[in-house]
């Protein structure tokens, strides 16, 4: 946020494509992906529960491949393609996923939601027809302490078969 | 913290030998990145390996088996089917660490470097007799993978030497592999114990077998006497009683967070019969 | 409240709208106590003690300060001396002073231009601590020969009397009971008596706490944080700096978990004496998970004797308990709430209670949803279980035996009013998990809880829009869909549509105060408030249509969203709606609004009673939650989602205390386990469907029938799951967590034992 830098930190310029918009940021090479998302991007959706990738709320998707953006460094989104929670609605038009989940009040703080409503559209895209195991499995990575993720699954149930009927 | 992207493991390893100060490889940083944000390590040289060639294939070596690259991530092992067909105990072994999204990224060589004693991806790495090559300051080494760990968090390898392939032997016929963790919850925990089992058939005897057992010891246990008591037979109970004995003694656990040394050796050998049987399914295809 | 104007309601109540704050919430738009900046703005850190008990004998923050980057270093000099009582406590928690009392307490703090150059400015900062002998075991710290953690603080319940040892770490003694207890264990025909130890755990929240906090040189100041009571948050804030409460504006954020952890402040006042210092600018402070499980307030720990006698019918004689807790190193472990409602659902002529607050070096305990129930629970519906089995008695029978109905003098003092205790128990004998059959390594435990829930204090706001909408200013932060059920509780009053309303959770410069989101107080106190000044404005809209129709107040009455003339006789006028009545409302009167404050009273209390099946792997001493049903009284469910989502949440919460979160320390006592990687919640895949059943005794208290219910949830499960896994493998396990190390143990000791004979 500030201009100031401390001699010792140079920052590296990043150009990086999140949400099919190009960005261009300059990254302390400490700094996490979810640091440059979160304050060079303003994208605040993605959280930090742990900075240990074990809680999964800061969860995004790179090169179509789910990740912690608290796992990887801000440099090296050099040239990726991302996905946040912001760019999982169509405009106004809310992903199933996003539109269940209410629906099954699947959320009660809400603080674990867009990780896991990115955990789970990557998911579906791999397996438009998830047992129950197999959603359970795939989101162990992304803690709820609220809801004791019954509602959770549910949604992702009923999104999914929404999902299938509409294909 | 520096940052590097060097292009070649030459280049790589000519960064870490003259960097002074604490020194990491990147690969899929599921470990560097923890540490670092904790403030345990902030290393001041951090040298990414993922722009040098061929980092993230996994293939065919000339002998028929699997060269895999340092970067590349659990994921990308378990898309690999013929590779999982081959050798399911060791894509397991991989699989079980972390969660999804740490599959993402996490890698064979990352798992091992970071020394952990409960390193999953380890004992099935070891059980299958895999190698790992090195480059560094004095040329190029092979060594198999049970000599990299050499205590908790240390490796064999010195001050410039880098990973650049891991490679596994070929399976032959007639061969299975499995991997087992206990760990409290269903996921998401590091193994309490874990054992992998590799063997080879001849119709119903076990002709060839390597038993590795991980989270046991300040590192992990390649056990020629586990294997000594399944070898010749079918395994039948007394093998498997044999076996289970054989995994219990070689342990040399700690009392800690996880697990008692008690509960450790009594779950060694559990898991060692039921890697056990699951690997001889396999064998049997 | 007169009796014939409650409960039945048509439309709203009880049906499943969207909640309110849903978009924003699965759109990542909703801001959290992370997600706020402000121009110019400063990150801290904080030094944190190393040690479980020390001196602090210098702080050198010279390199930090040269740190180019670094605007301020406070230590607990910048803090105004002369406290006492909590107020000294919580600002000794705040910062250490002479001392570091646990592993991760404060000792000073760092601003600079970003979180980087703060956390590198922070591990420059020297501290010099000379360690002195700790204690973080319960029983422990008990003892007469324990070290001292504040020497001569204790209360006047704790007596010197000749002939009782001195224990130094006791600070409060309380005793209650009646009856006879010992004619009582006379009477029965068996008496059991054992010990049972639970462990601290924590909230376990995903949302560590964060604030943005900017405090000038004239002690004004402002503040966004992540918080469950703003009201508190200020007072404390402004007690611990010595500054005015209404000089300091509160505003929270979207809060991302509490459960009675973020009721408290921990390094708020941190944050606002940085700013200060750094000349006014604002300041961010954002906690990592290890600062969290370390030095915010994971709940206490306990060692609980508890005695019952009961008779061949299960008829319950008498009880006897004697709990002993650590709440950290400070005063105000939850003894009281664990022994008010440990004997509570049962009907007993005779029992007694003795409890201890016991101090450790440890964090200071905060509220942990029910805070003190589920260790009660757990202690004394394990030995009714135990007993069960030995009588060879149905443990759901004995339940409804000894219930406590209307009319009943609890264990704790007041007699109960109506309570659905017997309805949750009937509901739970008729569910069909109850008659799935069991398997090999399989086992059934049931158990039930109470938790007596809260009023408190209160203010709410309600005013008329222009349009006719209604706009509800609570203070009440929204944790899991309170906006919702407070919008469906106003527009059923108001008899218009749930979207016509809008509840907004406002700072602390808006209302009155108002006491946290806790004690399962929102939906009940917040809503009733709402709906009393809903009440408020129909009255007034009432008048401004007599006026406008030249008739006596009193013969208006207000139905379906629209003022009418109460029977013929007051005269023949077309209703007038809230909308017609609004628009004009600046020429006729002015703005309307109703406003209402009190210490909410007509609490419901709530009871529960849970059933779970597991599995027990006999080889390893792994537990597998099979199937689980909550069952409990809400009174009247509101929006039955979110009460649903209530019995999920508490009963996965105490899933995870009885099966493997614990704190662990070490002999050194500093705390092993700060990360989620060993503090072991439940995950997705560690559990199947939670099956509710929602009871509803309305509560004569509420206009609408509702009884709070987020708390009684976490009590059952904590004996419900050590019960099933003791019926699954045959062993008696007493204490928490049945991880499977030590399960596996247990199993393995008793099979050596069968074998001996």
């Amino acid at each position: 946020m500030s201009a100031r830098r401390d001699k010792t930190m140079s920052k590296t310029h990043v150009t990086t494509s999140v949400n099919g918009e190009t960005f261009e940021f300059l990254a302390e090479s400490r700094e996490t992906l979810l640091d440059c998302l979160r304050n060079h991007l303003d994208l605040t959706g993605a959280k930090e529960g742990c900075g240990t990738g074990d809680c999964g709320a800061c969860s995004v998707v790179v090169d179509g491949t789910l990740v912690c953006s608290c796992l990887m460094l801000g440099v090296e989104a050099e040239g990726k393609s991302i996905e946040t929670i912001e760019g999982m609605a169509d405009g106004n038009e809310l992903h199933p996923l996003q539109r269940k989940f209410i629906e099954h009040a699947a959320l009660q703080c809400g603080i674990c939601t867009p990780g896991i409503l990115v955990a789970a559209r990557n998911l579906l895209e791999q397996n438009p027809d998830p047992s129950e195991t197999e959603i359970r499995y795939w989101l162990a990575g992304n803690l709820c302490r609220c809801t004791g993720y019954d509602k959770i699954v549910r949604a992702v149930q009923d999104a999914a078969a929404e999902m299938r009927g509409a294909a | 913290m520096r940052y590097h992207t060097p292009a070649s493991f030459e280049d790589a390893s000519a960064i870490a030998a003259s960097a002074s100060g604490v020194t990491r490889f990147l690969a899929g940083g599921t470990d560097v990145l923890v540490q670092l944000r904790s403030g345990m390590v902030i290393p001041d040289d951090l040298i990414d390996v993922k722009k040098i060639a061929d980092v993230q294939s996994v293939e065919r070596t000339e002998e028929g088996g699997w060269r895999i690259g340092v970067a590349a991530s659990g994921a990308q092992l378990g898309a690999n089917t013929a590779l999982v067909a081959e050798w399911p105990g060791v894509v397991e072994g991989m699989e079980l660490v972390g969660s999804t999204q740490v599959q993402g990224r996490a890698t064979l060589t990352g798992n091992l470097c970071n020394g952990s004693p409960a390193a999953d991806s380890v004992p099935g790495l070891v059980a299958a007799g895999a190698m790992v090559h090195v480059t560094g300051p004095t040329g190029q080494r092979i060594l198999a993978v049970e000599d990299v760990p050499t205590g908790p968090g240390k490796t064999a390898l010195t001050k410039g030497e880098v990973i650049t392939a891991i490679t596994l032997p070929p399976r032959g016929q007639n061969g299975g592999d499995a991997y087992l963790r206990f760990i409290p919850r269903t996921e998401m925990d590091i193994a309490v114990v874990g054992c992998a089992v590799s063997l080879t058939l001849d119709g119903d005897r076990i002709t060839a077998a390597r038993v590795a057992m991980g989270a046991v010891a300040p590192t992990v246990v390649l056990v020629p006497d586990a294997a000594a008591a399944i070898i010749g037979t079918s395994l039948d109970d007394p093998a498997l009683e044999a076996l289970a004995a054989a995994a219990t003694a070689a342990c040399n656990p700690i009392d800690d967070k996880r697990g008692t040394v008690e509960f450790r050796k009594d779950v060694a050998g559990v898991l060692a019969r039921r890697a056990a049987r699951i690997a001889y399914e396999r064998a049997k295809g | 409240m007169p009796k014939d104007e409650r409960i039945p309601t048509s439309g709203l109540i009880g049906t499943r709208p969207n909640r309110p704050d849903g978009l924003d919430k699965v759109t990542g738009r909703a801001r959290y106590g992370a997600d706020f900046s402000m121009p110019n703005m400063l990150h801290a850190a904080v030094v944190r003690s190393p040690h479980a008990h020390a001196r602090i004998v210098k702080i050198d923050a010279s390199r930090a300060l040269a740190l180019e980057g670094v605007k301020a270093v406070v230590t607990r000099d910048d803090f105004p001396t002369g406290m006492t009582g909590e107020t000294w406590n919580l600002q000794e928690n705040t910062i250490a002073g002479d001392t570091a009392l646990y592993d991760g307490h404060a000792v000073a703090a760092v601003a600079a231009t970003s979180a980087l150059v703060a956390g590198d400015a922070a591990r420059l900062i020297e501290v010099v601590y000379e360690p002195l002998p700790h204690v973080t075991d319960v029983d422990q710290a008990f003892a007469p020969d324990a070290p001292a953690i504040r020497a001569g603080a204790a209360d006047h319940s704790v007596s010197t009397d000749e002939g009782e040892p001195v224990r130094p770490n006791v600070m409060r003694k309380t005793e209650f009971g009646r009856g006879d207890v010992e004619a009582g264990f006379d009477a029965a025909d068996l008496v059991r008596g054992h010990n049972f130890r639970t462990e601290a755990t924590h909230q376990g929240y995903i949302e560590p706490h964060a604030c943005v906090a900017q405090m000038g040189a004239d002690n004004k100041g402002e503040m966004w944080v992540c918080t469950q009571g703003h009201w508190w948050i200020r007072r404390m804030c402004a007690a611990v700096l010595g500054i005015e409460a209404a000089q300091l504006r509160v505003t929270p954020s979207e809060i991302g978990g509490g459960f009675g952890g973020k009721t408290t402040i921990f390094m708020e006042p941190l944050a606002l004496a940085l700013s200060r210092k750094s000349g006014g600018r604002p300041v961010k402070l954002v906690m990592s998970r290890s600062e969290v499980l370390r030095a915010t307030g994971p709940t206490a720990s306990a060692s609980m004797d508890i005695q019952l006698g009961m008779k061949k019918d299960g008829t319950l004689t008498a009880a006897k308990g004697v709990f002993r807790l650590q709440g950290g190193a400070f005063p105000g472990a939850p003894v009281g709430p664990a022994m008010s409602c440990a004997f509570a659902s049962y009907n007993l002529p005779a029992v007694q209670h003795l409890g201890y607050d016991i101090l450790a070096n440890r964090p200071k305990c905060a509220a942990y949803r029910a805070p003190g129930a589920p260790m009660g629970a757990f202690a004394v519906e394990s030995l009714i279980d135990e007993m069960c089995q030995e009588l060879g008695l149905d443990p759901l029978e004995v339940r409804l035996k000894n219930a406590v109905r209307e009319g009943v003098k609890s264990s704790y003092g007041p007699t109960y009013g109506r309570i659905g205790l017997v309805e949750v128990l009937e509901a739970l004998k008729a569910h069909p998990n109850l008659s799935e059959p069991l398997g090999p390594n399989q086992g059934r435990g049931i158990a039930v809880g109470y938790w007596f829930n809260h009023g408190g204090e209160t203010s709410v706001s309600v005013a008329i829009g222009e349009d006719g909408t209604a706009t509800v200013s609570i203070g009440t932060p929204d944790i899991g869909g309170l906006r919702a059920s407070i919008a469906m509780m106003v527009g059923e009053r108001f008899g218009i549509a749930y979207d016509d309303v809008r509840v907004n959770v406002v700072e602390t410069g808006a209302l009155g105060v108002n006491e946290p989101t806790h004690g399962s107080r929102a939906t009940f106190a917040s809503g009733k408030a709402a709906v009393i000044s809903a009440d408020s404005c129909i009255k007034q809209m009432c008048k401004r249509a007599a006026d406008k129709w030249g008739i006596d107040e009193e013969a208006v009455e207000w139905v379906d969203g629209a003022a009418q003339p109460a029977g013929a006789n007051a005269g023949e006028f077309p209703p007038m709606t809230m909308k017609q009545i609004a628009a004009k409302m600046g020429s006729t009167g002015g703005p309307i609004s109703g406003h209402h404050e009190t210490n909410m009273g007509g609490v419901g209390a709530s009871f529960g009673a849970h059933a779970v099946d597991v599995e027990v792997d006999p080889e390893t001493g792994f537990t597998k939650i099979l199937r689980y049903v909550v069952v409990q009284d809400a009174g009247r469910a509101v929006h039955p989602s979110y009460v649903e989502g209530q019995f999920q949440g508490g009963a996965v919460q105490g899933i995870g205390w009885a099966l493997n979160e614990e704190y662990v320390y070490g002999e050194d006592g500093r705390l092993q386990n700060p990360i989620f990687l060993d503090y072991r919640v439940p995950v997705a895949s560690d559990l199947p469907m939670i099956d509710t059943v929602i009871v509803e005794v309305p509560n004569p208290g509420h206009p609408f029938g509702v009884r709070g219910v987020g708390e009684t949830g976490i009590a059952p499960p904590l004996p419900a799951v050590a019960n099933a896994v003791a019926r699954a493998t045959g062993v008696r396990i007493r204490s928490l967590p049945l991880s499977p190390p030590k399960v596996l143990a247990a199993i393995k000791a008793n099979a050596r034992a069968k074998a001996t004979g």
